[in-house]
C-alpha cells in the first residue's frame, strides 16, 4: 500500500483586478496608493440609499477575457448578492455573479476553463498590533480605496497535475491577460490572486479524492511551494491511513506551515440571490464586435507566428511570445532597423544576452533602446564588430545607453579585418610562439588557437578569428 | 395670507406665478405650522426659509420628505435608532430633482422603521397621530407624510411604497397617494427596504397636486439602473367623464375581511363612476390571494440583505464591544426595532441554503403569476379598482401585538406592488367619520390615464378633507 504512486488533481481560481478607469459599480477612479479613503463615494462606502451601476468597461474587459479563453459568452447574465458580514465589505454583501456568469467553458493551453465572472473587490483591512490578523489585534482600520475595484474571477477545471504545471499555466494566463491589457496582473501588488483546489488520487485512477482549498497565495513562488506542501501533506495522510478532510487552508510561506481556516461545516451560507438593484447584463452584437476588435494577438498565436514567419525554433518562439514584454521588445527591434535588418534568430540571441544583464523583467525599461540592440546585432552580422567586442558594447549600453556605432567608434572596438592593421599583430603573435609555428608548418593545425588567442588579447577581441587564420595560412604558405 | 394654507399646492404655485403670493411667506406659513406639529408627523423641520426663494415650475411650494430619503446635511434616519442623527453627505436624486424644479425641503416626516409597518407605530421616534382622530394611527409606513398633508402642515409630501406604504396611509388620512410604475422614479438615495418593490411617490391633497409633483419626480436616472422614467410627459388631469371606461373589481379582492362601512363607501363610489359613464365588471386575478404570502417572503429577503450594511462599522449607532462579532450583534440588537428584526430573520431564513427554492424561488414564481394575472385583466378592463385598505384608521396599539392582522392591511395594495404597476388611492367617503380610500390601478406606465380617471372620480365624489386641517 505504502508504495502507491499518487497523482495530484489541481484546479485554480484566479481573481484578476481589472484596470478599468473607474470602479465596478461607481464613478470613483481606481486607487494606486493614494492616502486612505480618498477614492470613495456613497456607493463604494455602502452608504444608505446608494445604488450600484455596472461599469461598461469592466463588462467589455470581461468579454475580451472570455474571447481570449475561448469561452461561451452568455447573451444574458445577471449579478447576485453574496451575503456575509465583514468590515471590509461595506454593504454586508458582495455583488458577484452566481449561476448565470458572463462566460462559461473555454480553454487556455491544455487547461479547460470552467467559468469567468465579474464581481467587486473588498476594501483593505489593516490590523494594528502584533498579530497582523483581525483576531487579537488592538484595532483594525479600513481603507476603502480598493473596495469596489472590478474583479474577474477565472475558474479552471481540475486539469493540472503538479505544482510546476500550475505555475507554468498561471504564467501563460498572466501573459495572456497582460497582452489583453485588461489588468496589471501583478501578484505582489494583489492585482492577480490565486486559490488552488487540490486533491490527490492513486496514479492511473479516475475517481477524485477529497479536495482542500488553499487560499490567497500572492506570488508564483508561494503558489508552487504551497501546492507542493499541500500535496505532500495529503500524501502523508493517505499513507498513514488517515482521510483528507475537506477544508479551507492557509499556507504560510515563511514557515511552510499549512493551517485550517475553516472546515466544510463552518462554511458560510452566502444566501445568494439576484441583485435587485441591477438589471441583467445583455450582450449586444455591437458589444461583441467591439470586444473582438480590441483583441490583440495572444501569446499562443504569437509564438506560432514567430515560428512560421521568422523561422525561430518552437521553444525560442515560446520564450519570446509567452513573455509579452520580451515579444514586444523583440518586434520593436526587428521593425526598427530598415536598411540593416538583423536576422531574427541572431536578434533573439542578443535579446537573451540583454535580459541576462538587466535587473528588470522588461528590457524596454532598460537603457538599451530596441533600435540599439538591432543595430548591434546587424553590426555583428556585417562583421563590423566581433561577437566578443559586441558583448563589451552591450555592457556599455546597459550601463549608460547610447548608440552602439558611436561606442564602437569612440572605444575603437571596430572589427579588425584582413587589412594592414591586423597583419603586424599576427606577425607579432607568430614571432612570439616559434614552437607553435613549427607545429603549424609541420601540418598540425591544432595549436592555431594559441595564435588566435594571442591576437584577440592584443586587439581586445576586435579581430575576426577567420581573418587571423587566413593570414597565418598565407604567411606560412599553408 | 392666511388663505395660503387653504390652497392646494398647484393653486399655491399658480398664485406665486401670478404674483399674488410671496413664496417666502408661503414657506414661512407652513414652517410655522410644521414647527407647531402635535401629531409627531416630523422628525426634522427646517429652521428657516432657504436664502434664495426657489424658482422653477413648482414656484417655491415647500415639500415634506419621508425620513428615508437622503438629504445632504439633514437627518435621514429611516425611522430607526440605528441611524439616529445620521446626516448623509448627498441628496436623493428625486429630492434634488424636486428642489431644482422649485420645491424646497420643509421637513422630514416620521415613518415606520425602514418602511416596515402599516401604522407608523414602528418608528424609533414614536407613533404619528391621525389628524382625523388622534387616538388612531395614520397608516404606514409613510404615516408622517400622510398625516402632515392631511393636517395641512405641509402642502404636499414624498412617500415611498413597497407594499402599500403610500396608498394605505393616504387612504387612512383622507388624501391622495400615488404609487408609480416600478422604474418611473429614481430610487437613488432612498434608504432601501425591498429594492425590487420600493417606489417613491407623491402624497397630496388632490389628484392634480399628485400629477404636478409626479411630473417633476419621474425620469431616468443614470445612478439607478432600474429607473426608466415615463415614455410620455405627465399631464395635469382634466377628464370630467368616464365614458367607455371599464372598471374591474377583482373576484377575490372584495367581501370577506372588509369592514362594512368601507365596502359601502367603495360601492357608492362605483355608483358615481357608473354615473360618469363607466362600466363596472368583475375581473379574475386568480393568484392575487397569494400576493401577501409571496410579498412577506420577497420583501424580508431583500430587506435582510439591504439592512446588512447597518453594522456599526462606518456610520450610525455602534455599541462598542471587545470583539467584532459582539460589536455587530449588540449594535444590531440595540439599533433595530422588533418588527425590523422579525423581517430580517424571516428574510434570512427564506434565502438560506436548502430553503431558497421553497420560499424565495416559489415567491418569485407567484410574483410572475400575479403580473400575468394583471396583464390578462387589462385586456378586459381599463383599470382594476378595490378599497385601498380593508378598514379605516384603527386605534393606536390595536394591532401591535398581532403582526399577521397588521400585515392584512396590505392585502389590497401588495398585488400591484408585486406586479410593478401604478396605483392611486383617492378618498371616496367616510365610514364612522373616518376616511375610506379607493384604489385604482392601471397597466405599467399608464399613470396619465390613472390620474385622469382618478381626477374625474374625485371631482364627482367631492370629498372634503378640510376637517383634518386644524
Ligand atoms: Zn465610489
Amino acid at each position: 500500500m505504502s508504495d502507491v504512486a499518487y497523482e495530484a488533481v489541481i484546479g485554480l481560481e484566479i481573481h484578476v483586478q481589472l484596470s478599468t478607469r473607474t470602479k465596478m459599480f461607481c464613478g470613483c477612479e481606481l486607487g494606486f496608493g493614494e492616502p486612505p479613503n480618498t477614492r470613495t463615494c456613497e456607493v463604494c462606502l455602502g452608504l444608505p440609499g446608494a445604488l450600484p451601476v455596472a461599469n461598461a468597461e469592466a463588462i467589455h474587459f470581461g468579454l475580451m477575457i472570455g474571447l481570449a479563453l475561448d469561452c461561451d459568452l452568455a447573451p444574458r447574465s445577471i449579478f447576485h448578492r453574496k451575503n456575509y458580514f465583514y468590515p471590509d465589505l461595506p454593504k454586508g454583501y458582495q455583488i458577484s455573479q452566481y449561476d448565470e456568469p458572463l462566460c462559461r467553458g473555454g480553454k487556455l493551453g491544455d487547461v479547460r476553463i470552467h467559468r469567468v465572472h465579474l464581481e467587486e473587490d473588498a476594501a483593505k483591512l489593516i490590523h494594528l498590533g502584533t498579530s497582523g490578523r483581525l483576531h487579537g489585534s488592538e484595532a483594525s482600520i479600513v481603507d476603502f480605496n480598493r473596495g469596489g475595484t472590478p474583479l474577474a474571477e477565472i475558474v479552471t477545471e481540475p486539469d493540472l497535475r503538479s505544482a510546476e504545471d500550475a505555475g507554468e499555466w498561471l504564467r501563460l494566463l498572466r501573459t495572456t491577460l497582460r497582452r489583453l491589457g485588461v489588468s496589471d496582473v501583478n501578484m505582489e501588488e494583489g492585482s492577480l490572486r490565486c486559490d488552488a483546489n487540490i486533491s490527490i488520487r492513486p496514479a492511473g485512477t479516475h475517481e477524485l479524492g477529497t479536495k482542500t482549498e488553499l487560499k490567497n497565495m500572492n506570488s508564483f513562488r508561494f503558489i508552487e511551494r504551497g501546492i507542493r506542501a499541500e500535496i505532500a501533506r495529503q500524501e502523508a495522510l493517505l499513507r498513514a491511513g488517515e482521510p483528507v478532510v475537506q477544508e479551507t487552508l492557509h499556507f504560510d510561506p515563511r514557515t511552510e506551515a499549512i493551517t485550517s481556516l475553516r472546515s466544510k461545516e463552518e462554511a458560510h451560507d452566502y444566501r445568494y440571490f439576484p441583485e435587485p438593484d441591477l438589471t441583467p447584463v445583455g450582450i449586444t452584437d455591437a458589444m461583441l464586435e467591439r470586444a473582438r476588435a480590441a483583441m490583440p494577438e495572444l501569446p499562443a498565436a504569437r509564438a506560432e507566428r514567430f515560428e512560421r514567419e521568422l523561422g525561430l525554433p518552437a521553444d525560442g518562439a515560446r520564450l519570446l511570445a509567452w513573455r509579452t514584454e520580451l515579444g514586444d521588445y523583440f518586434e520593436a527591434a526587428l521593425a526598427d532597423d530598415g536598411d540593416d535588418a538583423p536576422e531574427p534568430q541572431a536578434l533573439a540571441n542578443w535579446l537573451n544576452e540583454l535580459v541576462a544583464r538587466i535587473e528588470t523583467d522588461d528590457p524596454a525599461e532598460s537603457q538599451v533602446q530596441p533600435r540599439a540592440l538591432a543595430s548591434l546585432a546587424a553590426m555583428v552580422a556585417g562583421k563590423r564588430v566581433t561577437q566578443n567586442a559586441a558583448k563589451q558594447v552591450l555592457d556599455r549600453l546597459v550601463a549608460e545607453g547610447g548608440d552602439p556605432a558611436a561606442i564602437v567608434e569612440a572605444e575603437g572596438l571596430g572589427a579588425i579585418g584582413a587589412g594592414d592593421e591586423l597583419e603586424p599583430v599576427v606577425q607579432q603573435a607568430l614571432d612570439a610562439n616559434p614552437d607553435v609555428v613549427a607545429k603549424l608548418s609541420a601540418g598540425d593545425m591544432k595549436p592555431i588557437g594559441v595564435i588566435v588567442g594571442h591576437v584577440m588579447r592584443e586587439t581586445r577581441g576586435r579581430a575576426d578569428g577567420g581573418a587571423v587564420t587566413r593570414i597565418v595560412r598565407q604567411k606560412l604558405g599553408l | 395670507m392666511t388663505d395660503a394654507v387653504a390652497l392646494t399646492a398647484a393653486q399655491a404655485a399658480a398664485a406665486v406665478e401670478a404674483g399674488d403670493l410671496d413664496p417666502r411667506e408661503l414657506f414661512e406659513a407652513y414652517r410655522a405650522r410644521a414647527a407647531a406639529d402635535d401629531l409627531n408627523a416630523f422628525v426634522w423641520v427646517a429652521g428657516e426659509a432657504p436664502g434664495e426663494p426657489a424658482s422653477g415650475p413648482l414656484a417655491g411650494v415647500p415639500l415634506g420628505v419621508k425620513d428615508l430619503f437622503c438629504t445632504e446635511g439633514v437627518p435621514s434616519q429611516a425611522g430607526s435608532k440605528i441611524l439616529e442623527g445620521y446626516r448623509p453627505p448627498y441628496t436623493a436624486s428625486v429630492v434634488a430633482r424636486l428642489a431644482e424644479a422649485g420645491a424646497p425641503l420643509l421637513a422630514k416626516t416620521n415613518q415606520d422603521e425602514f418602511a416596515m409597518g402599516s401604522s407608523n407605530e414602528n418608528s424609533a421616534f414614536g407613533p404619528v397621530l391621525n389628524p382625523w382622530d388622534r387616538s388612531r394611527v395614520p397608516g404606514g409606513s409613510s404615516g408622517g407624510s400622510a398625516a402632515a398633508v392631511a393636517a395641512g402642515l405641509v402642502p404636499w409630501a414624498l412617500g415611498t411604497d413597497t407594499g402599500g406604504s403610500i396608498r394605505q396611509p393616504a387612504a387612512l388620512c383622507g388624501i391622495v397617494g400615488l404609487k408609480p410604475t416600478y422604474g418611473a422614479v429614481s430610487r437613488f438615495g432612498m434608504i432601501a427596504f425591498a429594492s425590487s418593490l420600493d417606489q417613491a411617490g407623491p402624497l397630496t391633497r388632490d389628484v392634480t397636486d399628485a400629477a404636478l409633483l409626479f411630473r417633476h419626480m419621474t425620469g431616468r436616472d443614470p445612478r439607478d439602473s432600474t429607473s426608466i422614467g415615463l415614455p410620455e410627459e405627465v399631464r395635469l388631469p382634466s377628464a370630467r367623464r368616464l365614458d367607455g371606461i371599464r372598471l374591474g373589481v377583482p373576484d377575490d379582492l372584495t367581501g370577506e375581511g372588509v369592514e362594512p362601512g368601507v365596502m359601502a363607501a367603495f360601492e357608492a363610489a362605483l355608483d358615481r363612476a357608473r354615473e360618469l359613464g363607466a362600466t363596472v365588471e368583475r375581473v379574475a386575478l386568480p393568484h392575487a390571494d397569494y400576493g401577501l404570502s409571496a410579498y412577506y417572503v420577497l420583501a424580508p429577503a431583500e430587506a435582510s440583505s439591504n439592512l446588512a450594511r447597518f453594522d456599526g462599522v462606518r456610520y450610525g449607532l455602534r455599541v462598542e464591544a471587545d470583539d467584532l462579532l459582539t460589536m455587530y450583534t449588540r449594535t444590531r440588537h440595540d439599533g433595530f426595532g422588533a418588527e425590523v428584526k422579525r423581517r430580517i430573520m424571516l428574510g434570512t431564513y427564506a434565502l438560506s441554503s436548502g430553503y431558497y427554492d421553497a420560499y424565495y424561488g416559489r415567491a418569485q414564481r407567484v410574483r410572475t403569476k400575479i403580473a400575468e394575472d394583471f396583464k390578462a385583466a387589462f385586456d378586459a378592463v381599463d383599470f382594476v379598482v378595490t378599497p385601498t385598505s380593508p378598514g379605516v384608521a384603527f386605534e393606536l396599539g390595536a394591532k401591535t401585538g398581532d403582526p399577521l392582522s397588521m400585515y392584512l392591511n396590505d392585502y389590497f395594495t401588495v398585488p400591484m406592488s408585486l406586479a410593478g404597476i401604478p396605483a392611486i388611492s383617492i378618498p371616496c367617503g367616510l365610514s364612522e367619520g373616518l376616511p375610506v380610500g379607493l384604489q385604482l390601478a392601471g397597466p405599467a406606465f399608464s399613470e396619465n390615464r390613472v390620474l385622469d380617471a382618478a381626477f374625474a372620480l374625485e371631482q364627482a365624489l367631492g370629498f372634503d378633507g378640510s376637517g383634518a386641517r386644524q
